[in-house]
């Protein structure tokens, strides 16, 4: 057992954040317990994208190479990386949780009868590997038990993606063995599910709803407070999910990444998948009747109230401050 | 189509959550319970494909008594019958651990599809039909929002992030975890719960189904977690709270 082992992703030839993410959490645990830190990109033609990893202080790059890794199948993936682990036998496997990720690495770790820790959001000492319950309300800390290899994933946002620039580290090839009738399942090409008309990404401020809202119906007094802030109307999944709402204004890991200078959450609880999609939004107010709603965790100012009392008062408190 | 359906019993939505005194769990003493709510969307899913299709929908659960309520639920909105894996320590098995229960006990049932919700929304692990999958030998998809049955097998649409999604072909039998949102939910009519009392529900005990494989992944402590932003809570009527925020808005955070 020797070394961090982190799983970078690919996407559509690029390294995604949160990759470099997992790589930082990655240096965390490397440091906190003297292992070296490699890196490891499934893969075909990865050249360019080792190169750059290379220069993040890891100890190796090894790609893994071969013509049934360039479109994601679980069967595929598991596979490489299965042969790879077995070869290599790292102490840590980390990765980005990403829907790929989450796809195949649960799979995988049980191949080697471990278990995922998966959307992991903090390393302590130990390690203790600190995770959330209850859509965001509690925390776990969770141990890894016996002397097997230990597979965790991390939250996007949750390390600091900031590796400085180190001089290049060698690349390595692996090729596993992985035959077209192995793979069982047939993946079709990714494509939008509509055509974006929103784009939330640029707004200034938004004024997002969620499941507190109850009915459909009663929207318009979150939309007259959108009117009178001059803010984009936004929504947390429940309510995109409901067709109360069309998708394209859907905020989180399955939506849109926003981060406006102003992000007023009414009737959103917090869960992380909403969380992951605003919390880097310049000022968060929240507006919820549950004071232990894990929105006030990342909240500047908050509300704790009904919301149908409050909203209304806040559309008429905005309107006689812009007269 | 022998379709089961593996579905779990969580806190309420809305209920308050507070720690036990062992640190390790939440206090379930006056806890209101409901179905977790992928796992609705994953029975929905399974009565709408045996509606268009025929054959039988099975749901399976583990937990204690409690879980019971949960599963007539599940009868009274259509599922044939049932099996309740009676299990007292469900949140100290990893995941791993709640699969093979499961995978013992859908194994004799030999199903042509299961599904399950994506994630639970108490501990969130989020792999239990994953592993389900591995543990059966079969093949697997994830955050499944539609399911077409084809004379090869199925065609189901997969969401990927930020908007995307795609199309991915497989053979039956198969696993699917089911994401929120792909069809609306069907309410337990009067006649659907008359009918649920008669429907069966097989009981196991997780001892019958094997012997207990300590956790590889141990929940060591549960805590409240740390505020990442000291948070000013504006108090006083909703009027008062309102000119207050908007005051803060203005001249404090500087964003109006």
């Amino acid at each position: 057992m020797s070394g961090v082992c982190v799983v970078m992703e690919e996407r559509n030839g690029r390294i995604a954040r949160m990759s470099w993410e997992a790589l930082a959490a990655g240096h965390t645990l490397g440091a906190q317990l003297g292992l070296p830190v490699n890196a490891i990109l499934p893969g075909t033609q990865t050249e360019s994208m080792a190169a750059e990893i290379a220069t993040k202080a890891v100890a190796k790059v090894v790609r893994l190479e071969h013509a049934l890794l360039a479109a994601y199948t679980s069967d595929a993936f598991a596979l490489a990386m299965e042969q790879f682990i077995r070869a290599e036998q790292p102490a840590y496997v980390v990765f980005p949780h990403t829907y790929q990720v989450r796809d195949y690495a649960p799979a995988l770790a049980a191949r080697f009868g471990q278990v995922l820790i998966g959307d992991v959001t903090g390393i302590g000492v130990g390690p203790v590997f600190v995770r959330q319950l209850m859509q965001g309300r509690l925390n776990g800390e969770y141990s890894h038990s016996g002397n097997g290899t230990c597979f965790i994933s991390v939250q996007s946002g949750a390390f600091r993606a900031d590796q400085a620039d180190s001089a290049a580290a060698t690349v390595e090839i692996f090729t596993p063995n992985i035959e077209q009738a192995q793979i069982r399942t047939k993946p079709g090409q990714p494509f939008r599910g509509s055509a974006q008309t929103v784009d939330l990404g640029l707004a200034q401020f938004i004024v997002s709803v969620g499941r507190g809202i109850k009915e459909a119906e009663n929207l318009g007094i979150v939309q007259e407070l959108a009117t009178a802030l001059g803010a984009e109307l936004a929504a947390s999944r429940p309510i995109c999910d409901n067709g109360w709402l069309p998708i394209e204004r859907q905020v989180g890991s399955s939506g849109q990444t926003v981060s406006p200078k102003l992000y007023l959450a009414v009737g959103i609880s917090g869960a992380i998948q909403h969380l992951v999609g605003m919390k880097g939004s310049q000022c968060v107010v929240a507006i919820n009747k549950d004071p232990d709603a894990p929105i006030f965790e990342i909240a500047d100012y908050g509300i704790i109230g009904d919301l149908f009392e409050v909203v209304p008062a806040l559309t008429e408190a905005v309107k006689s401050a812009k007269q | 189509m022998k379709i089961i359906v593996a579905i779990k019993q969580v806190p309420e939505r809305d209920a308050q959550v507070h720690i036990d005194s062992t640190s390790k769990w939440i206090e379930e003493g006056d806890m209101q319970w409901a179905l977790n709510e992928s796992d609705a969307y994953a029975l929905e899913e399974a009565l709408q494909l045996k509606e268009k299709h025929g054959g039988e929908v099975v749901v399976v659960s583990a937990g204690p008594e409690r879980v019971g309520s949960t599963i007539r639920e599940a009868l009274a909105k259509g599922a044939d019958r049932a099996i309740h894996i009676d299990c007292d320590d469900l949140n100290q098995r990893d995941a791993l651990g709640v699969a093979r229960l499961l995978s013992e006990a859908i194994g004799t049932e030999s199903p042509d599809l299961t599904l399950t919700g994506l994630q639970s929304d108490d501990l969130g692990y989020g792999q239990t039909g994953v592993i389900l999958a591995e543990l059966l030998g079969l093949p697997h998809a994830s955050l499944i929002l539609h399911v077409e049955k084809t004379d090869a097998g199925l065609t189901v649409k997969r969401e990927l992030e930020e908007g995307w999604f795609q199309t991915i072909e497989m053979p039956l039998p198969a696993v699917l975890t089911i994401q929120s949102g792909g069809n609306k939910l069907r309410y337990a009519t009067l006649m659907g719960i008359k009918k649920a009392k008669s429907k069966e529900i097989r009981r196991v005990t997780s001892q019958e189904l094997g012997s207990v494989a300590p956790p590889v992944v141990v929940l060591e402590r549960i805590s409240a977690p740390q505020k990442q932003k000291s948070t000013q809570i504006l108090g006083g009527s909703p009027k008062e709270a309102a000119t207050a925020l908007v005051e803060k808005l203005k001249f404090e955070a500087r964003v109006l």
